[in-house]
């Protein structure tokens, strides 16, 4: 490796996009040619969820990976830390998901170190939107990514949701959103439960019951594990920053929904 | 037509090396010191957006002084090596001696093949791990490479700020008195620098994944007593 150092003409500022491309390191695998991806051998991320609350958001994602009709994981991460204000979930073709999500926290961390300011959250999620555009040839061939976006934005004060189609456009959301093959029984949940400014326990409340009835529905989606221990992962953006919810209070809750429904004498 | 003067390369070299001594000594100190639990560097440097001091990496910090347009440089190419390699292979694997030994060869080819070396000084600092101690390496504007694991001074009059560090040091101070003392020799004995006319920062655990962090205002001017 060498020092890389660029004519004033030439220098690619703060894009780390940019960068790789002037160094020829290949960041997104275009597939050549057409033709329809391989319907097995790649594996599938699928729901995850944001919704917003009094002091931000809250982001939420089951654990399970499929290849075609199989699990082919228990634990996968669909939730992640883009930077310290904001999270990116993913749901989609897992290989190139993840790869992309690397992609845009190495993008934000090197702009904010070669620029010295943080990027705004709309440029971030501009950013990203870019990033999936970009994606688009491999969506075409069936390997679509979808990410959902959620963060603090410390100029307006206020937590603030994004979500994108497979053609780069992005959409900002109001109060909630979720994407993947379970999408559509978590966002319903979430749709019976929300109310503006939630506090934070009912915010995280109903995220985790959204993803349990998505994996209620959907065979591709991970309720909780309880034999395994492992339950969906859960954070919150805040003015505090991102953080994590601890999987001990994420299992609890899960029991106390399980044992709730119990005693109201319907079927968990 | 008139044959150009033969000169000498023990000139040529003299020469280069006094333009960028010149340079650097023209321009503001900074000192970096290891404490308890990282490092600190300080830069005798009033302006809040023009930094000296940067992040590189996790671990990694960058200070220059001299030209500010050509330590800059260097320190955004210091960055893009850094990511680079972190996005290839994997953040662990991002150290601070080989973008030190490139900061080097690229100043050292530089000083003997173009016509104006750089007149800049920098220094590459980074936090200790369970297998590896903090360290300062120090390179100069014609590619001298130093490694230090105390303190290191960079840009002009560095050997009295140096005897004035050297007499306060000790392996086991928190970042006050370090900070004190670096500042003390920064000033000497007939100067008084306060915060505003500073600009300090630390790589520290604690602050997470990324251990740069800079120390303004309030918190500043309480450390410096």
């Amino acid at each position: 490796m060498s020092l890389p150092l660029f004519t004033t003409t030439e220098d690619p500022g703060p894009d780390f996009a940019g960068l790789m491309r002037r160094l020829r390191v290949p960041t997104h695998p275009l597939l050549a040619g057409t033709g329809s991806a391989p319907a097995e051998g790649f594996r599938h991320g699928t729901t995850v969820v944001a919704l917003r609350y009094a002091d931000g958001v809250v982001m939420a994602g089951d654990r399970r990976a499929t290849e075609g009709h199989a699990i082919a994981h228990r634990a996968m991460e669909k939730v992640f830390p883009a930077d310290r204000y904001s999270a990116v979930a993913i749901a989609g073709a897992a290989g190139p998901a993840v790869e992309m999500v690397r992609l845009f926290q190495t993008q934000l961390e090197h702009y904010e170190k070669v620029e010295g300011v943080v990027l705004s959250l709309e440029g971030k999620a501009n950013q990203l939107g870019q990033m999936v555009r970009e994606h688009l040839p491999m969506a075409m061939q069936g390997l679509a990514v979808v990410p959902l976006y959620a963060g603090y934005d410390l100029a307006r004060r206020t937590g603030r949701i994004f979500t994108y189609d497979v053609t780069g456009g992005h959409y900002e959301e109001s109060e909630y959103n979720a994407t993947g093959s379970g999408g559509r029984d978590a966002r319903t949940t979430i749709k019976l439960g929300y109310r503006d400014a939630l506090a934070r326990d009912t915010a995280v409340e109903l995220a985790i019951q959204s993803l349990y009835e998505a994996a209620d529905e959907d065979s591709a989606t991970g309720g909780p594990d309880l034999i395994r221990g492992i339950y969906p992962l859960v954070a919150t953006v805040t003015a505090e920053g991102f953080t994590a919810v601890p999987e001990t209070e994420v299992a609890e809750r899960f029991a106390e929904l399980i044992e709730r429904r119990r005693t109201e004498g319907r079927q968990p | 037509m008139t044959m150009p003067y033969y000169v000498a390369p023990e000139q040529v070299m003299k020469d280069r090396a006094e333009y960028a001594q010149k340079g650097i000594a023209r321009g503001r100190s900074l000192v970096a010191t290891t404490y308890d639990l990282g490092i600190v560097i300080v830069a005798d440097n009033p302006s809040r957006s023009l930094h000296k001091i940067s992040e590189i990496y996790d671990r990694i910090a960058f200070a220059g002084v001299g030209k500010y347009n050509e330590f800059d440089q260097l320190r955004v190419s210091g960055i893009r090596h850094a990511d680079t390699k972190g996005y290839a292979y994997s953040r662990e694997d991002v150290e601070a001696r080989s973008l030190a030994n490139l900061y080097a060869q690229y100043l050292g080819q530089v000083f003997t093949h173009e016509m104006k070396p750089l007149e800049v000084e920098i220094l590459v600092a980074e936090l200790g791990n369970g297998q590896r101690p903090p360290q300062l390496y120090h390179i100069a504007y014609e590619g001298t490479i130093t490694d230090e694991d105390r303190f290191a001074v960079l840009g002009g009059e560095t050997e009295a700020i140096a005897a004035r560090l050297d007499e306060a040091w000790t392996a086991t101070w928190s970042l006050g008195g370090a900070l004190q003392a670096a500042v003390g020799a920064l000033a000497g004995p007939d100067r008084t620098l306060v915060a505003a006319d500073l600009e300090v920062a630390v790589l520290a655990e604690g602050n997470g994944r990324r251990s740069f962090r800079r120390l303004v205002d309030d918190e500043l001017a309480a450390l410096l007593g």
